[in-house]
């Protein structure tokens, strides 16, 4: 066993820094490290330069224009753009549906939509939870009724993220209502701008428009636009989910605000010292670097295991669950760092393109709202409870 | 020892519980939050007619008598409304300094209209170079003349943008710290207001050589004092804690029985059974510490500092804690500001930010562990 980097990674690790130092935009590099939010044209922007570079799909196989990178290149280059303030690549197209088209999909389907994922021709969002079916995902009602070549399909999706800026969702709909729960599943793309389907936006008790409500009203789908065979969709869904979960332990995310935290709190006085001397305060510091460095190690074992190619099984749930504790105790931590100066809110500057005159104000001015805004970790992606059920079961078959 | 309530201290609790059923229902909360900050609120008159403004003064200063237990019923009821009325910031805090520290005539002209809801007060004595700390600012007064000039920043001044003036704390020459009044509208005073993420109206000060006349300062030695004042909005906030921790305990409680997944209600299943019962000890603990530090108020300062210290830094953490599982168990509904309890989950971790964080008074308990034994 070894955990050093060889001379390559290390070098890998020299080009993503050089690329990142030269090729990041400074304005989105800004607002990404003041914590603010990022518009559609921002995103699009840095994954177009991304792509350009071969980069964007990081996890995708060569064949299909993927770097070609092993986990630990992946490792190197996550914690890389974080470091330097790049913002997080939308995951609904290149990381989820991409998978499942070139896993399930038909060559047509791969060849239309994966060079439009590649070029972000094409912005998609997620359509799994309801409101009635959130942890109990199978329970879902969306119906999609066969209509010659098309699907009618009418029901609620709910909590889509960024659906504000989609033009496509991948949807788990119902095709059988009498099969057994999961088995009368299908996979569906739909088009956004299909008559019928309504989105309304849900603020978040951050301020944030991030979460969006999806009303479909007897919206014609192709059945062309079905992945996999009809009823197949909850194995897609699956499949999808697991993947969902791998880059959910957020470590390059968890190694910068580590660093952010310790600078912060070296900076901040509590009785005219440091904070971070202050005992209460650095023991939790400590605890987290631990955690850090356990999960690091963690992380890399377990994709290593997968390197085969198939996807980490179960032992992902573990890197969320602990991935999204260590990311929330930071953000607490942050926000208490910052003490008094956590309490002011400009939604206007943290969402909008409201400016603030202040620098002092500006620098602190996330901390809390990002706190918030990371108690969705533990929920979102199967929340931490289900995923402590499915290690319970899976691996230790309790 | 008596833990029960007085037939007064019942009829004062339900009677606050009805009013802000009544009239602090959210979408009622949400208008009130919108009014400009100069538009008086109703419900502060129904405050006055209820004796409330009175309530927590001694009767020397015209005021009803109130105990710490009293105080701390109003401010349990506020909390489980999630009330937006600075009745601490605007009314508790800079009349009990003025209780303390003003002469008559300071006390006639701004301590009297304060208890007959005529205007509302603010204490700035916050800086954050500073910290938590209120003995280790900056903000300077010099003698000036027969009167005094102020230099200096105050920030998360509660309620400055409806106060008629400001009680503001400085250093003087020899070190030792003064409180003056400042007018809201004195020449060289400046705001910046905003809302708080848990929607308190603040501002930050600047007071760029303002000058006030010697009937302007409360005190040119004011620390025990201000330590005193600073003691009883803890128990305040404690107490404010425990009413929205009640509140968002009972809404998830409901949650968890109405929401159905996997073919039952999410009662149902023992994980999260455990987690409310967690939620549950967390907000009686804390519950034990409100009274504490609501019945320690009389006694000697070091003794009264360091309970009240243990009780804030208790509640800060029982707080969180129940905030963060409110909106766990609720899934993503808790994320929503639509859905009420994200309101309460909100207040309960910013608790923590006012009048001094977990770690600011766990230091303090973690220097006098010793004598304290
Ligand atoms: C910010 C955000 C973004 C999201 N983005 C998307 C998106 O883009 N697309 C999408 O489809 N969905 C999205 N979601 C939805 C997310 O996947 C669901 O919120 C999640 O699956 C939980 O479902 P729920 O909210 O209905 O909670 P519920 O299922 O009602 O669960 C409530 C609580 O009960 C617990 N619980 C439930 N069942 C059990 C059990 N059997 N045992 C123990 N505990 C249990 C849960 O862990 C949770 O703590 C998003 C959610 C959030 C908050």
């Amino acid at each position: 066993m070894n955990l050093t980097y060889s001379a390559e990674e290390q070098a890998f690790r020299q080009d993503v820094r050089d690329f990142l130092a030269t090729s990041l935009p400074d304005d989105i590099r800004e607002r990404v490290r003041l914590g603010r939010r990022l518009s559609a044209d921002d995103h699009v922007r840095w994954q177009n330069i991304l792509s350009e570079r071969g980069w964007l799909a990081a996890n995708w196989p060569e064949a299909h224009g993927g770097p070609g990178w092993g986990p630990v290149q992946r490792h190197i280059f996550d914690e890389e753009c974080a470091a330097a303030h790049a913002p997080t690549v939308v995951p609904f197209g290149v990381n989820m549906v991409a998978p499942v088209i070139m896993k399930f999909g038909s060559e047509a389907q791969q060849r239309h939509y994966l060079p439009r994922i590649l070029a972000n021709r094409d912005w998609w969002c997620q359509g799994y939870s309801e409101p009635g079916a959130g942890s109990d995902l199978a329970s879902l009602k969306t119906r999609a009724v066969r209509d010659g070549d098309h699907y009618v399909v009418t029901g609620q999706k709910t909590w889509t993220t960024l659906g504000q800026h989609a033009n496509m969702m991948f949807c788990l709909v119902r095709t059988d209502p009498d099969a057994r729960k999961q088995a009368g599943i299908s996979f569906l793309l739909i088009d956004m701008a299909s008559p019928g389907i309504t989105i309304r936006p849900i603020i978040t008790l951050d301020g944030a428009h991030e979460v969006n409500e999806v009303f479909l009203d007897e919206v014609r789908v192709p059945v062309a636009n079905r992945i996999g065979e009809e009823g197949q969709g909850w194995t897609c869904a699956k499949f999808l989910l697991t993947h969902e979960r791998t880059g959910i332990a957020g470590l390059g995310h968890a190694k910068q605000a580590l660093r952010h935290l310790k600078s912060l709190a070296t900076r901040v006085p509590h009785r005219g010292r440091p904070l971070l001397e202050l005992a209460s305060f650095r023991q939790r510091v400590v605890k987290a670097e631990l955690e850090l460095m356990a999960l690091e190690v963690t992380n890399l074992r377990v994709i290593a295991a997968a390197q085969d190619g198939s996807v980490p099984g179960a032992e992902s749930s573990l890197l969320k669950v602990r991935g999204s504790e260590l990311r929330q105790e930071l953000s607490e931590l942050t926000r208490r760092a910052l003490g008094p100066a956590a309490l002011p809110f400009f939604p206007d500057f943290l969402h909008g393109d409201g400016e603030l005159d202040d620098p002092t104000l500006a620098e602190s001015a996330a901390g809390a709202a990002q706190y918030f805004n990371r108690r969705k970790l533990s929920i979102y992606g199967g929340a931490n409870e289900i995923q402590k059920s499915i290690v319970a079961k899976t691996i230790l078959g309790m | 020892m008596d833990f029960s309530l007085t037939d007064e201290q019942r009829m004062l609790a339900d009677t606050l519980d009805r009013l802000i059923a009544d009239r602090v229902a959210p979408e009622q909360r949400r208008a009130m939050l919108e009014a400009p900050a100069d538009e008086p609120l109703a419900l502060w008159q129904t405050f006055a007619e209820l004796g409330l403004l009175h309530m927590p003064f001694a009767e020397e200063v015209g005021g009803l008598g109130g105990e710490g237990t009293d105080l701390m019923l109003i401010m349990q009821a506020l909390g489980r409304g999630l009330v937006p009325a600075p009745y601490l910031a605007g009314l508790v805090l800079p009349g009990d300094l003025l209780a303390r520290l003003g002469d008559a005539g300071q006390q006639a002209r701004w301590l009297t209209p304060l208890l007959e809801g005529e205007h509302q007060l603010a204490l700035a004595w916050q800086e954050n170079d500073a910290r938590y700390d209120a003995h280790g600012i900056t903000t300077a007064a010099r003698q000036d003349g027969d009167g005094w000039r102020l230099d200096g920043n105050k920030q998360l001044v509660l309620n400055a943008a409806s106060a008629a003036a400001l009680l503001v704390t400085a250093r003087l020459d020899d070190g030792r710290l003064g409180l003056f009044v400042v007018p809201a509208d004195a020449p060289g005073l400046s705001r910046r207001d905003y809302r708080t993420i848990d929607d308190q109206s603040a501002s930050d000060l600047t007071l760029d050589a303002v000058s006030l006349s010697d009937a302007s300062c409360l005190g040119l030695d004011v620390a025990q004092a201000l330590d005193a004042t600073l003691a009883l909005g803890r128990a305040a906030l404690c107490a404010e804690a425990v009413g929205a921790m009640e509140v968002a305990c009972e809404q998830t409680l409901d949650y968890l029985k109405e929401r159905q997944q996997f073919g039952t209600s999410l009662s149902a299943f023992q994980s999260l059974q455990h987690r409310m019962v967690d939620m549950h000890l967390h907000l009686e603990q804390a519950r034990s510490m409100a009274i504490l530090a609501a019945t320690s108020l009389t006694l000697p300062d070091a003794e009264r500092d360091y309970r009240l210290a243990a009780a804030k830094a208790y509640c800060g953490e029982a707080a969180r804690f129940v905030a963060e599982q409110a909106i766990q168990l609720h899934g993503g509904m808790g994320m929503s500001e639509e859905c009420y309890v994200s309101h309460y989950a909100k207040h309960l971790v910013m608790f923590d930010h006012y009048l001094g964080d977990v770690d600011h008074h766990l230091d303090h308990v973690s220097d006098h562990l010793v004598d304290a034994a």
